[in-house]
């Protein structure tokens, strides 16, 4: 098999030179360049005019501030906001928590038994389907402890979508895959160890994505609901306060922090998904043109 | 009807061709005999009606037939990947076999865990047997060497997805190898390959065969394919899904470039040919 040896020395020598890429392209560099300065350079363009527009029209800071009356006041009101989003951070992860030992416990629950399924999938597309505004004051009014009841809040908000997409993840494993397995005598635990987890990681990834920002709006949703109930301690609260007290500039500040959270919760998720497929799913996947 | 007639002797005059070389390996007990297998589908689609195949020890049985002649599910059959509705398949030889450790199948396409390196994927049936490494050796040195069969040593830690459609269907045959199984069934693992790759994993897996003393069944669309490889060639029509006629090829191993370019392998494709439109015209 002579000829074989070789052929396969030269695929091996193919793929060496395939795994040095071509770091010094001045096209891909300029790409990866114009990938961080164009949207930088959008947000930079829309604080000018924001500023600019706040300026010309002499727009009262009571009613729009401008980009860097928010930015004193966030300075300034630092010591009240930090501690607020503290708040709200914790609440989100642990009813993100929650949701995911929930959701991805389900989930295998559901995968063990059609009718475990059939049975249960209605009520929680009936808890995702109900508005939590219309929930939570009811929630506030049966759950004593404020800090349970919102974490309550965030978790309906998040649980459904790590349910629903790791069920149809636990789902979508290749039949031919499964008979394989079969062929092979594999066990119950067996084909959801090897086969159905993995094949569920990237679909319970896309749900976690999902339920991170969803998190944090059930968070401030129910903070809000219980700031008008006059409890509350989080970054929504503070914004309801600030309403009430004129100091746009300051619930401006709570409003940034909200959104940087929401955004940061993304990135962070967006990187652990890649950390986790980069390997081997597509959608994490370079193509090498 | 008039076809069936017509088959018969396009098969009575396949036995007599080249009748010069010894027969292929005869058959005392086969390894595998399916008897009146039919196979109905839940929605109603008769995939097979009263199929009598034996497989014997060390054949290499190739089944030919137009698309949608239940090719696939005789394969799955005997896999025992699905049960069939009437008739018996028999392992006369099943004392001393354990059907799951000692059967390979390779699907149409290369079937991989993307998520898993080549070696892992190639373990996946050692693993799933949970069987004791061999003595001295251990799961390594088995992965090892149905990699080296397929001859994509060095490649353990590649990912699917690195690997070009001739090599990953050569993982999912150093898959179906790795168990040391003595049926191999494949099921048009080389469909979707190119001409060159195509003969060359031809030659890879005849050698094979050849060394290793197994049993193969091999589907094919192809007639080339089929007479090359194979020395009893299974030609089934469809709708009903069934056997119309079985021709063996007695050429001697190892094949090779001489014998596909002799006046006798074009004969032998030209036999199988006119029964496999044959079967074909009676749809
Ligand atoms: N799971 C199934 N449910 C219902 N019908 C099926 C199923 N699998 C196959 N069939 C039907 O059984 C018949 C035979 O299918 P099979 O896949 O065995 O054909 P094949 O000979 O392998 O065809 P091809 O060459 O296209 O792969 C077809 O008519 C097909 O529609
Ligand atoms: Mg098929």
């Amino acid at each position: 098999m002579n000829g074989h040896h070789r052929a396969v020395r030269a695929e091996q020598a193919e793929r060496l030179d395939g795994a040095e890429a071509n770091p010094a392209d001045p096209a891909e560099r300029r790409q990866r360049w114009l990938r961080i300065a164009l949207p930088i350079a959008i947000g930079v363009v829309t604080l000018l005019a924001w500023d600019l527009v706040v300026r010309v029209n002499q727009i009262p800071h009571y009613i729009l501030p401008g980009p860097l009356r928010v930015a004193e006041a966030m300075v300034n009101g630092w010591d009240t906001l930090w501690p607020a989003l503290m708040v709200t951070v914790q609440i989100t992860f642990m009813a993100l928590a929650v949701a995911v030992i929930g959701g991805v416990g389900l989930a295998l629950l559901f995968a063990q038994s059609k009718w475990i399924e059939i049975s249960f999938f209605p009520y929680a597309v009936v808890l995702q389907v109900t508005p939590i505004i219309a929930i939570a004051p009811l929630i506030l009014i049966y759950v004593d402890n404020t800090h349970i009841a919102l974490l309550i809040c965030a978790w309906i908000v998040a649980f459904f979508p790590i349910l629903s997409n790791t069920t149809l993840g636990l789902n979508s494993a290749d039949h031919n895959l499964l008979d394989l397995f079969k062929l092979y005598g594999a066990s119950r635990w067996q084909v959801l160890r090897y086969l159905r987890i993995p094949s569920a990681l990237p679909y319970f990834l896309g749900g976690l994505r999902i339920a991170g920002g969803l998190s944090l709006i059930g968070a401030v949703v129910a903070e809000f609901t219980a700031g008008t109930a006059g409890k509350g301690s989080g970054l929504a609260y503070r914004i309801l306060e600030t309403g009430y007290r004129l100091n746009i500039p300051l619930m401006f500040a709570a409003l940034a922090l909200i959104t940087l959270t929401g955004v940061l919760i993304f990135i962070l998720f967006t990187a652990l998904s890649h950390l986790l497929l980069h390997k081997w799913h597509e959608s994490a996947i370079k193509r090498e043109s | 009807m008039r076809a069936p007639a017509a088959q018969s002797a396009a098969a009575a005059a396949a036995v007599t061709i080249g009748a010069d070389t010894p027969p292929p390996p005869a058959a005392t007990r086969p390894l595998v005999r399916m008897a009146h297998v039919s196979k109905r589908f839940g929605n109603g689609v008769l995939a097979l009606r009263d199929l009598d195949l034996d497989i014997g020890r060390h054949e290499f049985v190739s089944l030919l037939g137009p698309s949608g002649c239940g090719k696939s599910t005789a394969l799955r059959l005997i896999a025992g990947l699905t049960s069939p509705s009437s008739g018996a398949i028999d392992w006369p030889e099943r004392a001393t076999l354990a059907p799951a450790t000692d059967i390979g199948f390779v699907f149409q396409e290369p079937t991989l865990m993307p998520w898993a390196s080549v070696f892992d994927n190639v373990n996946l049936p050692l693993k799933l047997q949970r069987r004791a490494p061999a003595a001295g050796g251990g799961t390594a040195m088995e992965v090892d060497a149905a990699l080296a069969m397929v001859g994509l040593t060095g490649f353990e830690r590649a990912y699917p997805r690195e690997l070009s459609g001739g090599m990953k269907m050569r993982v999912s045959i150093a898959r179906a190898l790795v168990t040391r199984p003595r049926l191999l069934l494949m099921d048009e693992p080389f469909a979707a390959l190119d001409e060159i790759t195509r003969v060359k994993l031809n030659n890879d897996l005849l050698e094979l065969w050849h060394s290793q003393s197994w049993t193969v069944v091999f589907v094919t669309h192809s007639v080339y394919e089929s007479v090359y490889l194979s020395n009893r060639i299974v030609v089934m029509a469809a709708r009903p899904g069934r056997i119309v006629a079985e021709h063996v090829v007695d050429a001697p191993y190892p094949r090779d470039e001489e014998f596909r370019t002799s006046p006798r392998y074009n004969e032998h494709c030209r036999i199988v040919s006119r029964s496999l439109a044959l079967a074909m015209e009676g749809m």
